[in-house]
């Protein structure tokens, strides 16, 4: 890594005693040597292992449930279902006021994702979890299902989640989040040339070393602890007291070092129910997903659709830019409307346009629900712009470096979300690029500066 | 049918913590009678390194070095709130945190040792090494050490301090969409270069230079991992990555890593990295989030290169040999 300490030097403070130095982590030595201790790590006398029965269905009916031969079962201590769960349909963000409430812990009635949580099963032993929870009789009648966003938003769909009332989050502004900047018609009228296109993704899986889950111990005086990898401790705490309807002041979390999230370990998911058994056996009780958990049932990063229509000149302004941005949620809201609002305030994209027009969808299906990932609402839209630019040189036949620089956005320029440009670096970024990579552009842009004269 | 070399450029800029929620984290600081500070948070240590970096903020803001301060993360009983570990939000928001709480405990710790001194706090400075001096008389000085010892067994005062950082929640106009859903941006640009087999569809990424603005970079061995591995990840999610190859049907999904692909050792492009600081105004020493940042502009980058070398549009993550074979039969058939 090179640090170019020529760019904003008058405006930097290069004298500090610790910022800056390159200090070793304190706590690598313990990583590399295997010392670290993780939540797994923990171990407790007597402490019971729970295990999801999981719908095979994509969207059904549950006409009834029967767990009594797992019951029998040799080992098996309690078997949960969504009547010991006493607030049972919740959302992660109704802490901020984002509603409503539209997901269960234990399916109650009905699944609509496959992979959903219907039964929980605690037993001595991980093994004798894992066939109790086969030996559970789930009674279903399947429904028709919609896994495609644009049919999702079609009149007569399946109605994927009915604390919604139809395929889509209903933000405050309607069904998507807009953004409204400038006269967007008034710019395609005035443009040379009008490009639209479509991008698509399909989700990711985070895939961190360590899957998520959490060990919870009775502390014996009516509190519980939780040691867990969340990376949102009191997101969980009081998530968790809601569901539960216990005080927070019975809740304790410990978390620590954690073996990778990247916002897969946002979800409040595995610790209510690993309290909730904790709390009705008086057990120490141990709720980690495997491999293959992690990699069906975790949330993934959500699919995204971006549509793209561009009003550009010849010489390289871009003069009108709309998006229309969907974001496939799967069955429940989880972080998926935030994200999906976050898209809004992104687009488009790091560049002055004086004329915007952005929608941005949050879109129910019976898919396995998504949720936060590294670049949450931005990478997928990050992809679209950026491939977009390219097109968009090339139509012109102006060097893509070079088209982006007549675009750069500056400091004091208004973005589409009314905010002036603050600390602006890209085109500082693209002149080092076009050094490093030997991709020359013509002087003038070498010349430019994010600063601009009386911003 | 041949080998293709392509290269594309992609420039992105991306947002600091979370605004649209309202994005709070709390910090408390205290020393131990022999001068050690401890930093207590609950935000969440995913690896990235979060507990070295705000050791290395209070130490700066005391005025000690990084090894006098220990960082406490992640418990509810003892720890203030945090909003979490996401967003980018870590070093900038519990950042802010920690200097505001270790700005009240430096404080305190110099009126204990004005007192000892007998000058007023405010002719006194630290040198970061464990004393503080009189500002124009540095032979008149105090270690922290003893200047501890005093606050707690002689003075009865506690050397600690609160921190918070707290952006109202920005509520995005209805009809307009304006919103302030972040302070400050962090900036990228990257250029890839690739090879396409023409043949197989393969796409070998050579090289990519990457150029990240991140504010400051507080400690430069923890940026250049964290943007080697974003890096990494971003070319992961342009080529390989996905739960769901024929999205959006449900088959096919992976379950373990033999099944969900990324890049290997093998696969690794040479990775250059250069970083450029323009300090935010609202982060602690200047710094920005890079964390999610460094993931991002290396999939258009790809995607641009790809069709540098071969000439067709792959507007579908991730860019697979089936969909560049296809979209190459495609081309020869018009």
């Amino acid at each position: 890594m090179e640090l170019r300490k020529n760019y904003f030097a008058d405006v930097r403070k290069d004298d500090l005693h610790e910022i800056g130095q390159p200090r070793p982590r304190s706590d690598s030595p313990g990583h590399v040597t295997g010392k670290t201790a993780y939540f797994a790590d923990r171990n407790f006398p007597g402490m019971l292992h729970l295990k999801m029965v999981r719908s095979p269905h994509h969207h059904a009916r549950i006409r009834s449930i029967d767990t009594s031969e797992a019951e029998k079962h040799p080992g098996v201590v309690k078997v949960l279902t969504a009547k010991d769960v006493p607030h049972n349909v919740y959302t992660i963000l109704i802490l901020i006021q984002i509603g409503p409430e539209d997901e269960t812990v234990l399916a109650d009635g009905k699944v609509r994702w496959k992979g959903e949580a219907v039964v929980a099963v605690l037993a001595e032993t991980e093994r004798a979890a894992q066939e109790a929870a086969a030996k559970v009789k789930v009674d279903y009648e399947v429904l028709p299902a919609v896994f495609d966003m644009e049919e999702a938003l079609k009149p007569g769909a399946p109605l994927v989640n009915e604390y919604h009332g139809q395929n889509y989050y209903l933000y405050d502004s309607g069904e998507c989040r807009k953004v409204r900047f400038g006269d967007v018609e008034a710019g395609f009228a005035g443009a040379d040339h009008i490009l639209e296109q479509s991008y698509q993704s399909s989700p990711i899986e985070h895939a961190p070393t360590e899957t998520t889950g959490c060990v919870v111990a009775p502390e014996g005086n009516d509190r519980f602890t939780c040691y867990t990898n969340t990376q949102a401790m009191f997101f969980t705490l009081d998530n968790t007291s809601i569901i539960l309807q216990m005080p927070g002041s019975k809740l304790h979390f410990v978390g620590g070092t954690v073996g990778g999230g990247f916002g897969g370990k946002v979800d409040v998911i595995v610790e209510p129910i690993a309290i909730l058994g904790a709390k009705l056996t008086g057990r120490p009780v141990s709720f980690i997903y495997s491999r293959e958990e992690e990699m069906q049932i975790s949330s993934p990063r959500a699919a995204e659709k971006v549509v793209i229509k561009d009003g550009v000149m010849t010489d390289g302004r871009i003069v009108a830019r709309k998006v229309t941005g969907y974001t496939d949620a799967g069955a429940y809201s989880r972080h998926s409307p935030y994200g999906a609002q976050k898209g809004a305030g992104h687009y488009p994209g790091p560049y002055t346009i004086p004329n915007v027009w952005i929608d941005t969808y949050c879109v129910y299906t019976n898919r396995t629900p998504s949720s936060a990932m590294r670049g949450f609402g931005v990478t997928i839209g990050d992809f679209a712009l950026e491939v977009q630019m390219d097109k968009l040189a090339r139509l012109i036949g102006m060097d893509p470096l070079e088209f982006r620089f007549i675009n750069a956005y500056r400091d004091g320029d208004m973005k589409a979300h009314r905010q002036p440009t603050e600390g602006a670096a890209l085109i500082e970024c693209m002149q080092e690029a076009s050094r490093a990579a030997n991709w020359p552009v013509a002087e003038k842009f070498m010349a430019m500066s994010s600063y601009k004269k009386g911003a | 049918m041949a080998i293709r070399r392509g290269r594309g450029v992609a420039a992105i800029n991306y947002p600091t913590g979370m605004n649209l929620g309202g994005d709070p984290t709390q910090a408390l600081v205290h020393s131990t009678p022999t001068g050690n500070f401890m930093v207590t948070l609950s935000s969440v240590d995913l690896g990235q390194g979060m507990k070295q970096i705000m050791a290395q903020i209070c130490a700066e803001t005391i005025g000690v070095p990084t090894d006098r301060v220990v960082v406490d993360t992640a418990d509810t009983d003892t720890g203030p709130h945090c909003m979490g570990t996401f967003a980018s939000r870590g070093t900038h928001r519990a950042g802010n945190a920690v200097i505001q709480a270790a700005r009240e405990a430096r404080q305190v710790m110099l009126e204990v040792a004005a007192e000892e001194l007998e000058v007023n706090a405010s002719d006194l400075e630290t040198d970061g090494q464990g004393n503080i001096l009189v500002k124009g008389a540095p032979q008149k000085s105090i270690s922290i050490y003893d200047v501890a010892l005093s606050a707690h067994f002689k003075r009865g005062r506690s050397i600690s301090g609160r921190g918070m950082f707290l952006i109202p929640r920005s509520y995005p106009e209805k009809e307009t969409g304006a919103m302030k859903p972040s302070t400050c941006y962090a900036h990228a640009c990257t250029v890839a270069e690739v090879e396409v087999d023409d043949e197989t569809g393969e796409v070998t990424v050579l090289t990519v230079k990457n150029v990240f603005e991140i504010g400051r970079a507080l400690n430069p061995k923890m940026v250049e991992q964290q943007l080697v591995g974003g890096s990494w990840m971003g070319i992961s999610h342009a080529l390989y990555e996905t739960t769901e190859p024929y999205y959006p049907n449900r088959d096919h999904g992976g379950t373990d890593f033999n099944q969900y692909l990324m890049p290997g050792p093998g696969d690794l492009a040479q990775t250059e990295i250069i970083v450029l600081e323009r300090p935010s105004a609202d982060g602690p020493y200047g710094a920005k989030g890079p964390g999610e940042m460094c993931a991002n502009p290396q999939i258009p980058a790809v995607a641009n290169a790809v069709f540098d070398a071969v000439g067709v549009r792959i507007d579908t993550l991730p860019i697979t040999p089936e969909r560049i074979l296809r979209a190459l039969k495609a081309q020869a058939a018009n």
